[in-house]
C-alpha cells in the first residue's frame, strides 16, 4: 500500500512531504509507521534518518498510531485569550486523557497546535478535518457527545 | 444567460463550514422552491462577506442587505418576509441597532475587491469582474521589465511582514540569465491571529493566480509552487479548482495568449511549522527537508530552488498586482500615504464587536479600524491593548490608539505591521498572562538550528513562567529583556530576533503589571 501511493509520486526528495501527508491520511490510525518510513526511503533513494528528520520536525506528522479522531485545539495567544486552557481542561476530564493520549477505545487523541488560522472564532478546535470555532465548555461536550454517539 | 430578480449570496467559508452552511443553503433553496421563488431569486455561494457573525452570514442584492448569524430555523420567516413580502428581517441584519455599518468594508478595497461578489469556483465571474485583464496587457503591450516598472512605481511593499519594495525584489532575479526561474507563494501563514491570506484565497482564488502569472512573466519564470498550510483544505481545493479552470481556458501551461511565455502552477501542502514563514526555511521545506533557514546571502531572488533565481512572495502582495498592471499605479497611488502606497488587510480579533477582517487605506489609525470596521469594541467591555502584527508584533496600549498604521509611521515607536493581525484585549485581561502565551508560542516554534534562538525561547518560557506564578523579581523582567535583545543581535533568522517585540513593549507599556506581580 505505501509503495502505491509513493508511486503516484516522481521519485525525487521534494516530493517527500505529499507523500508523507498522503500515507498518514490514508492510515487509519493517522500515523506514519517504521515500514512506511523505510517504504518511503527505498523509492525516493534517500537515508530513512533523513526521513525521521521531517517527520519529527513538523507537527502534523505522528510517528505514533493516533485515535480515529484527532483532536487539535489551538493554544495560541487569540485562543489563549479566549480560554482555550478551559477547554483544555474540559476535553481532558471528558476524554480521560492527557495531550499526546489515545483514549482506551482508539477513538480519540488529544493534541495542541499552534493556530488554525481560524482566530476570529477563538477558541477554535479542528477534529479530523472539521473546524470547530467559538468553543465553550458545553459546546465541547456536545461535540464529543455527538461523535460518540454517531459511532456507536 | 438567466436574470434574476434577486440574489442571496452566501459565505462559504471555515466559520460558516462550521455552521453548516452547506445544509442551510439546500435548506434556503428549497424553501425558495416551495414558495415558487427559484426562477426569481438566485442564492450563491462566494467567498467571505466582508463581515463576520458566528455562523452563516448572506448579503441580498440588489439591496445590499445583510444578515449574520442566519440558522436553518430562520429560513421561512426570511423568505416569507423579505423575498415575498419585501421586509427585511431586521433582527437577523447586521448592525441595525448599532451604530455600525458593514458596508464600510466594501470601501477602498483592492485585494478584496471580488470578495463576497463573485463566486470563486467560476473562472467566468472573476473574467466578468475584469479579472486577467492585467495578464491580457501584460502578455500582448508590455515587456517584462515594463511590468516591472509598473510595479515599481506602485511603490507596493511585501506584505508578508518585511515590506521589501516588490518591484525592486523582482529586479533582482529579472536581469539573470539563467534557463530555470521559480517564483514561489509563501501561503504557510503560521502567524497568530493572521488569517488574511487564507480568506484572500478563498474569496477570490484567480487574483492570486493572475499575481503569480504577472509575476513570473516579469521575472521570466515558467514554474510557480504555491506553498500553503496544510489545515487550510477550503483554500486547497478552491485553488486548486481555480488552477484547473485556468489550464481549460489557455490561461495557464504553454504559450499563454500566443505570446510565447509557458507557466506552470503547483500546490504544495506544507506540514505545520511557523518558520517556513520565513522564506529560505519555506525553500528548504519545498525541497523535501525540515524547515531550517539559511544563511543570507545568497538570497533566494539570486540563488533560491534548487539553487535557481527564485522570487518568494506573500499572497497578499501578489494580490494586489493584477489591479495595479490592470489600472496603472497611478491609480494605485490615490490609495493609502505617499512613503506607503495601497491597502492593507487586516484581521482582527478578541474583544471586538464584529471581529474578522478589514481592507483600508495604508496609514489609518488603530483607532479607525476597531472603531468603524469592527464596530468599537464588543458591548460591556473597555479597550485596553491591542497586540499588532501577531505573536511577533508589538502590544500597543490606548495612548497610541492613534498610531498610523503603516511600515513607517509604526516604525516610530519601534512596532511593526508584521502580517496585519490586531488582537483586542479588554480591560480585565493580563498582559502578563498574553506574554507568557506569546513565549510559550516562540519556545514551540523555535526550529532549533540556532542556540540564540533554541534555548533562548526556552529561557524566556521559563522565566515569564516564573513571573507569572508570582515567583519573579524585576531582576528577572530584566533579564528577559536582556536574552531577548542578545537573541535579537545573535539570531540566524527572523523568529529568534522577533521575541524583543512584544516583551519590550509589554514591559515599558504596563510596567505596573510586572511590578505588582514580582516580588521587591
Amino acid at each position: 500500500m505505501f509503495k502505491e501511493i509513493c508511486q503516484k509520486y516522481a521519485p525525487h526528495k521534494d516530493n517527500l512531504i505529499q507523500i508523507l501527508h498522503e500515507i498518514q491520511d490514508t492510515d487509519p490510525q493517522h500515523y506514519i509507521s517504521s515500514e512506511a518510513v523505510d517504504t518511503v526511503a527505498e523509492y525516493l533513494q534517500i537515508p530513512a534518518n533523513h526521513i525521521y528528520g521531517v517527520l519529527t520536525f513538523y507537527t502534523m506528522y505522528s510517528t505514533k498510531p493516533r485515535g480515529k479522531n484527532i483532536i487539535r485545539l489551538c493554544e495560541s495567544p487569540p485562543c489563549y485569550i479566549k480560554g482555550s486552557e478551559n477547554i483544555l481542561r474540559k476535553l481532558k476530564v471528558l476524554l480521560g486523557v492527557n495531550v499526546g493520549e489515545t483514549t482506551k477505545d482508539g477513538q480519540f487523541t488529544l493534541e495542541l497546535c499552534a493556530c488554525l488560522g481560524v482566530c476570529g472564532n477563538a477558541p477554535v478546535m479542528m477534529i479530523n478535518e472539521d473546524v470547530y470555532g467559538d468553543l465553550t465548555e458545553e459546546k465541547v461536550e456536545e461535540i464529543i457527545d455527538k461523535i460518540r454517539g454517531n459511532r456507536k | 444567460m438567466k436574470y434574476y430578480r434577486s440574489h442571496i449570496l452566501v459565505s462559504v467559508n471555515e466559520t460558516s463550514l462550521a455552521a453548516g452552511v452547506l445544509d442551510f443553503i439546500s435548506a434556503l433553496r428549497n424553501e425558495l422552491a416551495k414558495n415558487d421563488l427559484s426562477e426569481e431569486i438566485n442564492v450563491l455561494e462566494t467567498g467571505p462577506l466582508g463581515f463576520f457573525g458566528r455562523g452563516i452570514c448572506l448579503t441580498v442584492y440588489p439591496e445590499n442587505i445583510n444578515y449574520e448569524d442566519v440558522t436553518i430555523e430562520d429560513i421561512p420567516e426570511l423568505v416569507q418576509e423579505h423575498f415575498l413580502k419585501g421586509r427585511p428581517v431586521k433582527h437577523l441584519m447586521v448592525g441595525v441597532s448599532e451604530k455600525f455599518n458593514p458596508k464600510f468594508n466594501y470601501e477602498n478595497r483592492i485585494v478584496l475587491r471580488n470578495s463576497g461578489i463573485i463566486d470563486p469556483e467560476n473562472i467566468d465571474d472573476y473574467i466578468g469582474a475584469g479579472g486577467y485583464e492585467g495578464l491580457e496587457k501584460a502578455l500582448t503591450q508590455m515587456k517584462p521589465v515594463d511590468v516591472i516598472t509598473e510595479v515599481k512605481k506602485s511603490g507596493l511593499k511585501g506584505r508578508g511582514g518585511a515590506a521589501f519594495p516588490t518591484g525592486l525584489k523582482w529586479s533582482f532575479t529579472s536581469v539573470l540569465n539563467v534557463p530555470q526561474k521559480y517564483v514561489v507563494v509563501n501561503a504557510d501563514e503560521g502567524e497568530p491571529g493572521t488569517f488574511k491570506d487564507r480568506l484572500i484565497m478563498e474569496g477570490d482564488p484567480h487574483q492570486l493566480l493572475e499575481g503569480i502569472m504577472l509575476c513570473a512573466y516579469a521575472v521570466g519564470a515558467s514554474k510557480a509552487y504555491i506553498y500553503i498550510r496544510g489545515e487550510y483544505k477550503l483554500c486547497i481545493a478552491r485553488l486548486e479548482n481555480a488552477i484547473r479552470q485556468a489550464y481549460q481556458y489557455g490561461i495557464l501551461g504553454k504559450n499563454i495568449f500566443e505570446s510565447g511565455f509557458n507557466l506552470d502552477i503547483e500546490i504544495k501542502i506544507g506540514a505545520g511549522a511557523y518558520v517556513c514563514g520565513e522564506e529560505t526555511a519555506l525553500i528548504e521545506s519545498l525541497e523535501g527537508n525540515r524547515g531550517n533557514p539559511r544563511w543570507k546571502p545568497p538570497f533566494p531572488g539570486v540563488e533560491g530552488l534548487w539553487k535557481s533565481p527564485t522570487v518568494v512572495n506573500n499572497v497578499e502582495t501578489l494580490a494586489n498586482v493584477p489591479f495595479i498592471i490592470a489600472k496603472g499605479a497611478d491609480e494605485y497611488l490615490k490609495y493609502g500615504t505617499k512613503e506607503c502606497p495601497g491597502t492593507k488587510v487586516y484581521t482582527i480579533l478578541g474583544d471586538v464587536a464584529y471581529p474578522g477582517l478589514c481592507e483600508v487605506d495604508m496609514g489609518s489609525t488603530l483607532r479607525t479600524i476597531i472603531n468603524d470596521y469592527a464596530g468599537g469594541m464588543r458591548k460591556g467591555f473597555r479597550f485596553k491593548a491591542a497586540l499588532v502584527g501577531g505573536a511577533a508584533g508589538v502590544i500597543l496600549p490606548d495612548r497610541l490608539l492613534d498610531v498610523k498604521m503603516d511600515f513607517t509611521s509604526l516604525n516610530q515607536y519601534s512596532a511593526v505591521l508584521g502580517s496585519g493581525a490586531i488582537l483586542v484585549l479588554n480591560e480585565h485581561q493580563s498582559i502578563v498572562d498574553l506574554l507568557w502565551s506569546i513565549l510559550r508560542f516562540f519556545r514551540h516554534e523555535s526550529c532549533g538550528k540556532c542556540s540564540p534562538c533554541k534555548n533562548g525561547t526556552q529561557q524566556l518560557y521559563q522565566l515569564m513562567s516564573k513571573i507569572r506564578k508570582g515567583n519573579g523579581t524585576m531582576e528577572d523582567v530584566d533579564l528577559m529583556l536582556l536574552i531577548a535583545e542578545t537573541m535579537q543581535q545573535t539570531s540566524f533568522c527572523a523568529l529568534g530576533q522577533s521575541p524583543i517585540m512584544p516583551i519590550r513593549s509589554a514591559i515599558e507599556n504596563f510596567p505596573d503589571e510586572f511590578i505588582a506581580i514580582t516580588k521587591k
